[in-house]
């Protein structure tokens, strides 16, 4: 058994994760594929094709330029019908620019991917720029480009694989551990080439006990084939604690390492990755395709066959609900995500994105919804905050917008688990208050930027204005001075000239 | 501000989970813990506890609703979270058992009216509500308020429930009964008259009105508040660090007065079951609201109170010294919560 560190912090909580946890279900093409091209953290990709342009599917259509960025290829085969602002799936409803493909029902892949039987004979460098061009971002939720995260500046002591998947509900990367545990293992088995760790954990929350079991079986398989490497490799068990899926929390279970304030988890000598990530990166490798389709949970109160699904990115999530046997009733709240932190949807339009792991159709808003009290200061919030932070200090203080006060408390160090506001008996929805105070602290600062360089320029203005003032005052009394002078010289002059002539 | 919270009203976002704590399960909670120390209480001093508890929370809650309406807040949502009644129930415990009735009604109107509502109401008051009428209500009325009942076993005549109730109402008490024979001064005012008299605490101690350890009957009231106490803890309506930093102050300049000049001062122990100190420690202390929040400012709040509660106790003008102290350390708490926040998860090192 492996020590075993805890954060401070973290509930327990329901898991519903019988619900939906089924054999994945392939959800069916849709007719219409929305990609938006920012699926990711960092800068939108560029599109490469043009409307009425025909597209394989795993065709690349937009590509990226700068490091933290990620390309998109179509999901499926058939024709650019559109490149345009389409509403994404995000909490404000706001839209972006996305290629739309309308399929040919052939979903055929370009023919110019080839597979790769031995991908662990390409060298490093090699290997990144595949996982980069191949779309792969982070797919725990977080889309950080992976690749990006694949060139530390130091070295790695430990690579973790988190398949924790804390948040009640959902359950896809379970299903991805049952059904698919040696491309996981295999993947692992690539990125150890990347990033010579001293070992690889595999973590898994213990209410996945199969999981767990698949994995340890698929490790012995491997090794009595012939993989010596895979001894680097063990499958830990933590216990069942929301947000042990964190990433900074996870790697303080496992290591006892905190992540430092405002860091990454490499400068603690660790790189963390999703075990859907990992699964990617595999697919990459070997298959040599690109991302085009993930495993995503759908579930909740309010849909009729909850289930796992492979689903195409850029799908639209109505289609995927009907695959689900459709919504109970139209009294509903569609969530995309876990009930922790996931965001409500607006409409069943947006599509399925690379960060999508769960669609929950919870009951309708109104039924979620409690009235809250005033802050009684119980502290309840302060005792589960897996960042040790004072909710209810930031609640004063973003209610006040006092930011320099929110800085003091380290509002940017919320993860909006969503912990603090589950336990708070005056039912105040903390975690949108943060959320809210983090946007104006944002705009806040910017505008404080702003005025700054403003004032700046307007001082260098002043300075400069003065200077070409004194400059002409000092030009003005030399000239007056030279005059004089010359006045003098020549009266003298005048005078020798009298003297002379006189 | 005000944008800030139709926002938070309006829209729908994570967690999505509703919370399943109350206020009003918190303070019920809490009045349950008070039970053991009430029954004990009723038993041993008779029914006036009772009738200033009844008084105390029918008052509390007329005043409550007044408050509710005048301020335009929902009565539905305030007047049974719980917080009016507990408030009364705390200090119809803090005032002697034989009073007459409008000392509980004038000390609900204070910590109602002026001391919660007026400070804007549930979670904004500055000051403990129970402690801050008691306080008003000592220094008003001094007399009332010092002197407390015989425990019934002391007593050849007792009162009845009538007669308590005629009491309290009228101020009468039966040909049989007089007022002089059935109260009398508390262990702690007690030793506090004696040893200003010059007496030694040797002597002092032979009086009935000690019992066993720490005051005939009174003992006995705070044990029971002790086992409610912690069973609070048990459900982790309260934390450790008030309760232990409370009473690890009284005991330390207790113990250390009681080492120098032990004919002077009376022993920890009895600091520690005398008085309020255990219903101070426990329930009045934990007042969330007012109380500091982050571990370390509790440690220093608590133990602060306790470090007051003795100095008056030992040298001041009351007998008791808990309500100043959580008064008192209560003002220091805006300053506590900021300099004790803990360290943030990965807090770098030279920040």
């Amino acid at each position: 058994m492996k020590k075993l560190w805890h954060f401070k912090g973290g509930i327990k909580l329901p898991g519903f994760k019988s619900l939906s946890n089924t054999q994945v279900k392939q959800a069916p093409l849709p007719e219409k594929i929305i990609l938006p091209l920012r699926q990711h953290i960092g800068e939108a990709a560029e599109p490469v094709v043009a409307v009425g342009d025909k597209v394989y599917k795993g065709q690349l259509v937009a590509i990226s330029h700068s490091f933290i960025s990620a390309p998109i290829h179509a999901s499926s085969s058939g024709v650019v019908v559109d490149i345009n602002k389409y509403s994404i799936p995000h909490q404000s409803g706001i839209s972006e620019m996305c290629v739309v493909i309308e399929t040919d029902g052939v979903d055929k892949w370009d023919p110019r991917i080839e597979p790769n039987v031995h991908p662990e004979l390409l060298s490093a460098d090699e290997m990144r720029v595949r996982i980069r061009e191949a779309g792969i971002v982070g797919l725990g939720g977080a889309v950080f480009p992976s690749a990006a995260k694949l060139k530390p500046t130091r070295t790695i002591d430990t690579l973790v694989i988190n398949g924790v998947e804390c948040e009640p509900y959902i359950t896809c990367d379970d299903a991805l551990m049952r059904s698919h545990p040696e491309n996981i293992i295999r993947g692992i088995l690539l990125l150890r080439k990347l990033l010579n760790p001293v070992e690889c954990i595999i973590a898994v929350e213990d209410n996945k006990p199969e999981a767990i079991a698949l994995l340890q079986e698929t490790l012995v398989k491997l090794k009595t084939a012939g993989i010596g490497s895979v001894n680097t490799i063990r499958v830990v068990s933590v216990p069942t604690v929301f947000p042990t899926g964190g990433e900074k929390q996870l790697i303080k279970v496992l290591t006892g390492k905190e992540v430092p304030q405002h860091g990454l988890p490499y400068e603690v000598g660790i790189v963390c990755l999703n075990v859907g990530t990992t699964a990617a990166v595999y697919d990459a490798l070997y298959s040599g395709k690109p991302l085009v389709s993930r495993l995503m949970t759908v579930t909740g109160p309010q849909i009729k066959n909850p289930a796992n699904f492979e689903v195409l990115i850029g799908t639209p999530v109505e289609n995927i609900l009907a695959a689900a046997g459709g919504v109970i009733s139209d009294k509903h709240t569609l969530i995309m995500g876990g009930p922790m932190m996931g965001m409500s949807l607006l409409n069943a339009k947006v599509p399925v994105v690379k960060a999508s792991n769960c669609i929950l159709v919870e009951a309708s808003a109104e039924e979620l919804k409690s009235s809250a009290m005033p802050c009684i200061r119980c502290g309840t919030c302060a005792t589960v905050c897996p960042m040790n932070l004072l909710p209810q200090q930031l609640y004063w203080h973003a209610r006040a917008k006092a930011f320099d006060k929110l800085e003091h408390y380290n509002l940017s160090d919320c993860i909006e688990c969503g912990c603090c506001s589950v336990v708070c008996p005056s039912k105040i929805p903390l975690v949108h208050y943060f959320r809210f105070a983090k946007t104006e602290k944002y705009e806040h600062e910017i505008k404080a930027k702003f005025a700054d360089q403003s004032r700046i320029r307007t001082q260098v203005r002043e300075a400069r204005l003065e200077r070409i003032k004194q400059e002409q005052e000092a030009r003005k009394a030399k000239r007056k001075a030279d005059r004089q002078k010359k006045k003098a010289a020549s009266a003298d002059a005048d005078v020798s000239k009298q003297v002379s002539t006189g | 501000m005000h944008d800030m919270n139709t926002v938070a009203s309006s829209v729908t976002s994570s967690p999505f989970i509703p919370s399943s704590a109350s206020v009003a399960q918190i303070m019920r909670t809490v009045i349950y813990a008070l039970i053991p120390g009430i029954v004990i209480y009723i038993g041993l001093f008779g029914w006036g506890v009772l009738i200033n508890i009844v008084i105390a929370s029918v008052s509390a809650l007329i005043f409550e609703w007044l408050m509710l309406i005048i301020r335009d807040r929902s009565i539905r949502v305030f007047l049974f979270d719980g917080s009016a009644i507990l408030t009364a129930i705390l200090l119809a415990l803090a005032i002697p058992p034989a009073v007459p009735w409008w000392i509980p009604v004038v000390g609900s109107f204070f910590a109602i009216v002026v001391a919660k509502h007026l400070y804007g109401g549930l979670g904004y008051n500055t000051f403990n509500p129970a402690m801050a009428a008691y306080a008003i209500l000592l220094i008003s009325f001094p007399r009332e308020l010092s002197l407390w009942n015989v425990p019934l076993d002391q007593l050849n005549q007792s009162l009845d429930f009538i007669g308590s109730l005629q009491f309290s109402l009228f101020h009468i008490l039966p040909s049989t009964v007089q007022y002089d024979s059935i109260t009398s001064a508390t262990l702690l005012d007690h030793v506090r008259t004696e040893v200003g008299l010059g007496k030694g605490i040797d002597v002092i101690s032979r009086s009935p009105v000690f019992g066993y350890i720490s005051g005939a009957g009174y003992e006995w009231v705070n044990a029971g508040f002790l086992l409610g106490g912690l069973w609070l803890i048990y459900r982790k309506i309260i934390s450790w660090h008030i309760p232990v930093a409370m009473l690890s102050g009284i005991s330390i300049i207790s113990g250390v007065s009681f080492l120098i000049a032990p004919n002077t001062f009376t022993s920890p122990l009895i600091h520690l079951l005398a008085g309020a100190s255990i219903l101070g420690a426990f329930f009045i202390a934990t007042d969330p609201i007012t109380a500091s929040t982050t571990p370390i400012g509790k440690i220093v709040y608590g133990f602060g109170i306790g470090l007051i509660t003795f100095s008056i106790r030992a040298w001041g003008g009351y007998p008791d010294g808990v309500a100043f102290g959580v008064l008192l350390m209560g003002l220091t708490v805006p300053l506590l919560d900021y300099y004790t926040a803990p360290k943030v998860f990965g807090a770098r090192k030279n920040k």
